[in-house]
Formats: structure tokens, C-alpha cells, sequence
């Protein structure tokens, strides 16, 4: 059997959805949020390479370097947020996050 | 491919943006914390400076191999966005210093995201506004935990990083299928493919349905409003204050020139989606307010509601449409800013106070506090001859020329609701037992602002005219 594109954009939305349910069912960590918006990108990525090798054209590769780059970025942001955050409240579990309720 | 001057001419308001909030950065950075006076200042200057930029002299068209466009729209929305961006930095010196977290790295970081918004609004393809979008939200998450000694600030940092990113995820995955199926990132490339039916239509929806989902967040249209009452009240005021207006239209600006530009020829499937997310919107805004005693979780929703009367001129699809979106959005910046000066003068005992309540007998005790808020009110709430009654009967005026009639009315019926809430706030004001006086607000910024506030509404209110025709001739550049 040859791998085509439709299983590579398989994997990639059977990753996307995991990501997005790991981060609404979540009752844990918010840790884990981070590394299931890590998944979610890394999704993107997967389908952003295989378009573009499969078109012959290498936009998608750019743009997959484009999404690493911010990916990093918002990971070294997100976690800073949460380390003053934990400095706060000396907790960072998901269901302590209720300051604020309405 | 060379990039001409051209490009550089085009891109010349950013390009200042950026090497000045380079240097005011360096210049922080070497000055330590006695810098933040003239940063904060220099900054605001910076933004204005770049305002001007754009219209000395004006110049249109595509640049850097068409990753970037400026036109009388994109214009129109950047000098909106630099002048609110400005007007929150100036606003916050009060605010910073007394909460102990006056540092040099707020106008800075305010700077970025507006450069972020500045590459958003210009995005001409789809590596161009994720690279803004991220700019800018990157930049904001830091900003809502400024105040990062406070457990309601960072656990809105919280929030709103969570789920900024999730929305930032969807709008990519949606942009990597459309560029699979479009065969381009480029604007022009996926419109092309979409008009002579080279794209796989089924895909470019699917893709088109998560791109309108990212951006819906971002502008906190329902159904994915959630974050927007938590942010607005736990960031400190004047960052609630800049979250209100500027991102706002940013990300509006963006979703009017994606959908009408590349995604014109799908209008009838996109159409559906806006639409529905415009009445939740003006519904939700309408009834979730009327119990909030918080007056920034109150503008939390006032804001969703606006959004939704704002997302109606964009389904209607049409220039009149997009005038009545531009106008909107003008009258809403002032209303917005006058709203949250007035709301950052509130201080008792020298104490920030923000409870809706803690109005009772304003009127007695500051009364020109007190009509400046009524007029704001009054405005929000759309009543005749205010700036805010024009802003939305152009709006509905636009929706029934485009047929779209019930949510047109359901808007009006939003509107009645929202009345409530808007008019409870002056009741409460003029009527209720007073309580304890507010201090009588130092002059300062915040007054200044508010007093221009309230004077350009009414200005709008007895003129409307000269602010339609900036935003006809900002809706016809969508419309060659």
C-alpha cells in the first residue's frame, strides 16, 4: 500500500482533535494544556509538509518553519505566565483557576 | 524577486514603529526604571508619529511580492487602532503607580502588539496575518498579567493565553488546509483558484470555517466569547481598556479584508456563519449584562454585543455594509475610551473602585463625572440623536438593504435589552441614595480624555456627516 496525502492529513486531524479534546477535558494541569497546544501546532505542521511536497511547491515548508518559530516563542511565554502565576496562588491545577466566575 | 523601494516606501509606518520601539526599548533597558516616564511618553508620540506616516504622504497598493497591501481601509483601521493604543498608554500612568507596577516595558510591549495589529490589518496573505496575529497576541498575553503581583491579573494571563492559543491553532489549521487546497497562501492566489475552480471548494470550506472560528475568538464573537468577561476583569483597568478597542478592530479589519477579499466568491457559505455568530452575540451581550455589578466585566459584554451589531454590516456583504462597520467602529473607540477614563477616575479613599454601585449619587457628588458617564451611556445604548443611534441605523440600514431582515430585527430587539443595563448605570448615578463620595479626580490624563470623549460625541451626534464620508471612502477601497 502507498501512503498518500489523505493519510497524512489523517494523522494530522486525528492529532489536531486529540490536542483540542486534551485541552477541554483536561481536569489536571495546565502543563498539559501547554503540550496539547504543542500538538495541535505540530498537527499543522504535518499537514502544512505534506501539501507541500505533494504540490510541488514549497510554500507550506516556509510556513511550517514560520509556525516552529512562533510555537517556541508562545511556549517560553506561556510558561512564564504561569510561573507568576504559580508565584500567586502555589497552585497551577486546572480547577483552581477560578479567581473569576459570572 | 528583488524587493523594490516601493515595498520599503509602502511599509514605512512600520518600519519606524518598530526601530522606535527598538530604541525605546534599548533606551529602557540602559535607564532602568527612572526611563518610564519619557518611555511611556515617547512611546505614545511614536504611535501618533506613525499615524501621521500614514497619510504624508498617502500611498496604495501591494508590497513585498504581495505579503502586504495598504489601502484606504487598511489605513483608515491602522490610524484607529494607533490612536486607541496611544490614548491606553497615556491612560495608565495613574493606574501602574499606584498598583506599584509602573515599569518601562508596558509601552513597550503595547508598541509591539500594535505593530502586530498594524502587519494584521495589511496582511495580504496567510503567512503574513498569522506572523501579525502572534505578534500581537503574544504581546497582549503579557500585558493582561502586567500586574503580576495580583492573582486576578496573572490568572487572566492565564486565560487569555490558553485560550488565545487555541484559537491561534484553529485559525492555522484551517490556513494549512486552504493552502493545500487553494495551492497558495497568497490572497490573490486563493481567490484566483476559488474563481476558475481549480480549488477542491469542499476543502477551502472546512478551512474557511476554522480560519472564521480563530478570528471570531480573537474579535470574542459568541459562541467563543468566553474568555472575554474573565480578561476584561481581571487585567488591570488600562490594559482592559486597550483589550476593548484595539484588538478589537484589528482583528475585525482583518476578518472584513479576508472574507471580502479572497473568500468573496464563497460569500453565500461564510455569510450563514456571521450571521448566526452576529445575533448570538447581540443577544448574549444584551442579556448577560443585566446582572453584572462589575462595571469591566459589564463593558465585557457591552463589547461582545457591539461586535455582534458590527459582525451584522460585515454579513451584509456590501459597501454600504463595510461604511456602516468603519463608522461603527469609530464611534465605539470613543465611546470605549471615554467609558474606561471615566471608569479609571472612580477612586474612593484614594482605592481603586470598579463596582456599579459604587456610582450611587455621583451625580451629587461629581457632577461632571457624572454627565460625562450619561453621556457615554446614553450613546452606548444607541439613543437618538447620539453618535451611537447613528452608528447602528447605519448598520441596520445596510442589513435590510442586504435582506437580511430578521436579524436586523433581532438587533433592534438586542439593542432595546441592552437599553437596560446602559440606563440602569445612570439611574443608579442620578437617582440612588448616595454612597460614600468619590474622590474628586485629580486633573490628569484620564480627564482629559474623558472630556474629548464626551465632546467628539457630541459632535458626532449633531454632524455625523463628515466621519460617513472618511468611512465611505474607506469602504471603497474594498470595492475597486
Amino acid at each position: 500500500m502507498t501512503i498518500g496525502l489523505g493519510h497524512y492529513l489523517t494523522v494530522a486531524a486525528v492529532l489536531f482533535t486529540m490536542g483540542i479534546l486534551g485541552i477541554f477535558l483536561n481536569r489536571k494541569n495546565v502543563i498539559v494544556i501547554l503540550m496539547c497546544v504543542e500538538l495541535m501546532l505540530l498537527a499543522v505542521n504535518i499537514n502544512l509538509v505534506a501539501f507541500s511536497v505533494f504540490q510541488g511547491n514549497v510554500v507550506g515548508q516556509i510556513f511550517a518553519m514560520l509556525v516552529l518559530t512562533v510555537a517556541a516563542a508562545e511556549a517560553a511565554i506561556g510558561l512564564a505566565i504561569l510561573v507568576v502565576y504559580f508565584r500567586n496562588r502555589g497552585t497551577i491545577e486546572v480547577e483552581d483557576i477560578n479567581a473569576m466566575k459570572g | 524577486m528583488i524587493v523594490g523601494l516601493e515595498s520599503w516606501t509602502l511599509a514605512r509606518p512600520e518600519i519606524f514603529l518598530a526601530a522606535a520601539t527598538a530604541l525605546l526599548l534599548i533606551y529602557g533597558v540602559v535607564r532602568g526604571e527612572i526611563a518610564t516616564p519619557f518611555v511611556s511618553v515617547a512611546t505614545s508620540a511614536a504611535l501618533l508619529v506613525t499615524a501621521a506616516l500614514l497619510f504624508l504622504p498617502y500611498r496604495e497598493g501591494p508590497a513585498f511580492s504581495s505579503l502586504f497591501i495598504v489601502d484606504r481601509l487598511t489605513a483608515t483601521m491602522k490610524v484607529m487602532v494607533l490612536v486607541g493604543s496611544a490614548i491606553a498608554i497615556l491612560m495608565s500612568r495613574a493606574y501602574f503607580e499606584q498598583a506599584k507596577a509602573w515599569r518601562f516595558e508596558y509601552p513597550i510591549l503595547v508598541a509591539l502588539a500594535t505593530l502586530g495589529m498594524m502587519l494584521m490589518i495589511s496582511a495580504n496573505d496567510l503567512m503574513a496575518l498569522y506572523v501579525g496575529l502572534e505578534l500581537q497576541s503574544l504581546a497582549l498575553y503579557v500585558i493582561a498579567s502586567f500586574q503580576r503581583d495580583s492573582i486576578r491579573s496573572t490568572e487572566a494571563g492565564v486565560k487569555y493565553f490558553v485560550l488565545g492559543s487555541v484559537a491561534s491553532g484553529m485559525l492555522l489549521f484551517g490556513s494549512s488546509l486552504i493552502y493545500g487546497f487553494c495551492g497558495g497562501t497568497a490572497f490573490v492566489q486563493i481567490s484566483g483558484a476559488l474563481a476558475d475552480g481549480r480549488a477542491t471548494e469542499i476543502g477551502v470550506i472546512i478551512g474557511l470555517v476554522f480560519v472564521v472560528a480563530g478570528l471570531a475568538f480573537k474579535v470574542s464573537a459568541v459562541p467563543f466569547h468566553m474568555w472575554t468577561p474573565d480578561v476584561y476583569e481581571g487585567a488591570p483597568t488600562p490594559v482592559t481598556a486597550l483589550f476593548a478597542v484595539a484588538p478589537k478592530i484589528a482583528a475585525l479589519s482583518l476578518l472584513v479584508s479576508v472574507l471580502m477579499g479572497p473568500f468573496k466568491p464563497l460569500f453565500a457559505q461564510w455569510q450563514q456563519i456571521i450571521v448566526v455568530a452576529s445575533v448570538l452575540s447581540m443577544a448574549l451581550g444584551a442579556f448577560a449584562a443585566l446582572r453584572q455589578q462589575n462595571i469591566k466585566r459589564l463593558m465585557a459584554y457591552s463589547s461582545i454585543g457591539n461586535v455582534g451589531y458590527i459582525l451584522l454590516g460585515v454579513a451584509s456583504g456590501t459597501e454600504k455594509g463595510i461604511q456602516a462597520v468603519v463608522f461603527y467602529l469609530a464611534i465605539y473607540l470613543v465611546m470605549t475610551l471615554g467609558v474606561f477614563a471615566t471608569v479609571l477616575m472612580m477612586k474612593r479613599r484614594n482605592i481603586m473602585v470598579e463596582q456599579v454601585s459604587d456610582l450611587a449619587g455621583l451625580a451629587r457628588s461629581q457632577p461632571m463625572m457624572a454627565l460625562g458617564m450619561l453621556i457615554f451611556m446614553f450613546s452606548l445604548a444607541g439613543i437618538p440623536p447620539l453618535a451611537g443611534f447613528w452608528g447602528k441605523l447605519y448598520i441596520f440600514m445596510a442589513a435590510v438593504e442586504a435582506k437580511l431582515f430578521i436579524p436586523a430585527v433581532l438587533g433592534v430587539l438586542a439593542s432595546v435589552v441592552a437599553s437596560y443595563y446602559y440606563l440602569r448605570i445612570v439611574k443608579v448615578m442620578y437617582f440612588d441614595e448616595p454612597a460614600e463620595a468619590i474622590d474628586r479626580p485629580a486633573f490628569g490624563v484620564n480627564r482629559v480624555v474623558a472630556l474629548v470623549a464626551a465632546f467628539l460625541i457630541a459632535v458626532f451626534s449633531l454632524v455625523p456627516q463628515p466621519l460617513s464620508v472618511i468611512a465611505e471612502a474607506a469602504a471603497r477601497g474594498l470595492f475597486p
